[in-house]
């Protein structure tokens, strides 16, 4: 009976594995909430969220202009990933031969493994050149490079890659024989995606650009790269922004001194830890059911 | 009406083709614009010594602790890290039964953890370091990293792990095999997922900044002991690009080809590996 007892010892071992290794998500919440508690005795929520104010010297913490810059910075990513990847998925599950796939996804592995740094640094050669050489003068605007529009599209190609596998997973759930009664119907390939795959897929789709939201919100390195670093909310694609990873990152060294200032930063902090998880809880829910 | 259905069909695949051709034109530009700028950059000196005296104003040397730092803290994280999720993912896979619930709230919660961004990643890992007195060091930027990895670990194995079918278990267990003993035909039914899942983690890990950007620090030398602060391969590449001695932005192009090579390498097998090496696996 020793066997017995080591199996029962060793099942409850792994168990107590498994539930610490999920405690992670509670502790971080709570860690990052009780270091945020101090400044929001000191400002209220609202206060903190709508003041456009940067001074952590004189004790002003607004937070606006890094919200602002978040919002426009995945907004734009998402708006440049979304067609690209829809229609991508598209072709590769309704048109494409198989060796057109065997093709296409070892290009979307590539993008997919390369780190943010890797993206920054192709957003300083390229990216930000392109913008203030090509896109600045076409509205006759000068500028640095250095802006929401190169963040935007920056970000953008980082999640293109997990965009098409999330709708490819998505699009081959819809049944075979529903294709094929809307071709036998005398339906074009892109009126049967239309029509049918997307419509019926409408929630997955939106499940997945919610993730990648998460994603894209979250984004550090490459982010502080290109986006210009300016705490003021940006106006339009071509102002400099300063998005709410880039501003932890940038001033993480200096703020042991002053106790509020930590405490803002862990606020900013637990307001990225806090949308992502509801966003992650809410699309991986959706997919969930999806695929049941 | 015919006429127009087959216009847009024609319009709308000729808008495929147009992003088919921007994925693989960003994958090319990416990775051709990074070695254009920095593999004629690239020396021997560079990948082999440390940073000479007056490195960030242009002196010689190279980055050799970039690099050994990066190996150190990958290499430390991926093991811990399969520590930790092996037995999470034969828990979830043999202790539990198929549709406990909760095995759901638990995959639930490692897709959660897999989500949430490096950055707050490090500034949470920072906070409890601090609360224990430890400083940036080798073994907090290891500690970090493996919490970084281990969700990558568990849900990629999982999904594997999850299609072994159940009469193989039965099989096991009616030959008298406890659930602990089982573990070993589990093991060779998952092992190319170990493989591709180890080499996504330190593809994964090799590759992150936010989350050692607080806790491993930067250090011109090599680590000897746990406690000493380490650079790393991404911190190198975003701390020179900052200089603004063109040398040693050079020299920021010249690792970021270094680890564009690894990840490409990384990336690349692990797609063979999952082709080729899943012989012991019951369809």
């Amino acid at each position: 009976m020793r066997r017995l007892a080591k199996d029962r010892l060793a099942g409850h071992l792994m168990a107590l594995l498994t539930i610490t290794s999920l405690l992670l998500v509670v502790a971080m919440g709570i860690g990052l909430y009780l270091k945020a508690a101090p400044i929001l005795q000191e400002h209220s929520l609202w206060e903190l969220l709508s003041a456009s104010e940067w001074k952590p010297m004189k004790n002003q913490f607004g937070f606006f202009p890094f919200l602002m810059g978040t919002l426009w910075v995945s907004g734009l990513a998402l708006l440049i990933a979304i067609p690209i990847s829809l229609l991508t998925a598209i072709f590769l599950t309704e048109y494409a031969h198989s060796m057109v796939r065997r093709f296409v996804f070892p290009f979307l592995d590539i993008l997919a493994g390369l780190p943010s740094v890797i993206y920054g640094v192709w957003g300083m050669l390229l990216i930000v050149p392109w913008v203030s050489n090509v896109a600045g003068p076409w509205v006759q605007r000068n500028t640095t490079g250095y802006t929401v529009l190169a963040c935007g599209i920056v970000l953008g190609v980082t999640i293109i890659p997990l965009l098409v596998s999330l709708f490819i997973e998505i699009f081959s759930n819809v049944s075979h024989e529903l294709r094929e009664a809307t071709f036998a119907l005398g339906a074009t390939k892109w009126q049967t995606a239309k029509h049918v795959v997307l419509r019926k897929t409408a929630p997955g789709i939106v499940a997945a650009i919610v993730l990648a939201a998460s994603r894209v919100m979250g984004e550090t390195i490459a982010v502080i790269m290109v986006c210009g670093n300016l705490a003021i909310a940006p106006g339009s694609l071509l102002d400099a922004c300063y998005p709410i990873p880039a501003l932890i990152a940038n001033n993480y060294g200096e703020m042991l001194s002053m106790p509020l200032y930590e405490s803002a930063l862990m606020f900013a902090a637990f307001i990225l830890f806090f949308v992502v998880l509801v966003f992650n809880l809410f699309s991986r829910l959706v997919l969930k059911k999806i695929k049941e | 009406m015919v006429k127009r259905s087959i216009i847009e069909e024609k319009f709308m695949k000729l808008f495929m083709y147009a992003s088919i051709a921007l994925v693989v034109f960003f994958v090319a530009s990416v990775v051709l614009s990074v070695f254009k700028r920095g593999i004629p950059l690239l020396s021997w000196e560079m990948v082999s010594s440390l940073p000479g005296g007056g490195f960030y104003m242009g002196g010689g040397g190279g980055f050799l602790n970039a690099i050994v730092g990066s190996f150190y803290i990958v290499g430390g994280a991926t093991v811990m890290g399969l520590i930790i999720s092996i037995p999470v993912v034969f828990f979830l896979n043999v202790y539990l039964k198929a549709n406990s619930r909760f095995g759901s709230i638990a995959r639930l919660a490692y897709d959660v953890l897999f989500g949430i961004p490096s950055i707050v990643y490090g500034a949470f890992g920072f906070t409890i370091m601090i609360y224990f007195g430890l400083r940036a060091s080798l073994l907090g930027g290891t500690i970090v990293v493996t919490l970084l990895i281990i969700p990558i670990f568990i849900r990629s194995m999982d999904e594997v792990a999850k299609t072994i079918p159940s009469e193989l278990l039965e099989a096991s267990y009616s030959l008298g095999a406890t659930r602990l003993e089982t573990i070993s035909i589990v093991i060779r039914q998952i092992a190319p997922a170990i493989a591709t899942a180890t080499l996504l983690s330190i593809g994964r890990a090799i590759g992150d900044a936010a989350g050692v950007l607080f806790t491993a620090g930067f250090s011109d030398r090599i680590p000897t002991s746990l406690t000493q602060q380490t650079a790393t391969l991404p911190l190198s590449v975003y701390f020179q690009l900052q200089s603004p001695s063109l040398e040693v932005q050079d020299r920021a192009y010249a690792a970021a080809v270094v680890l564009t090579l690894i990840v490409l390498v990384l990336s690349i097998s692990g797609r063979i590996i999952m082709n080729r090496f899943s012989r012991n696996k019951i369809q």
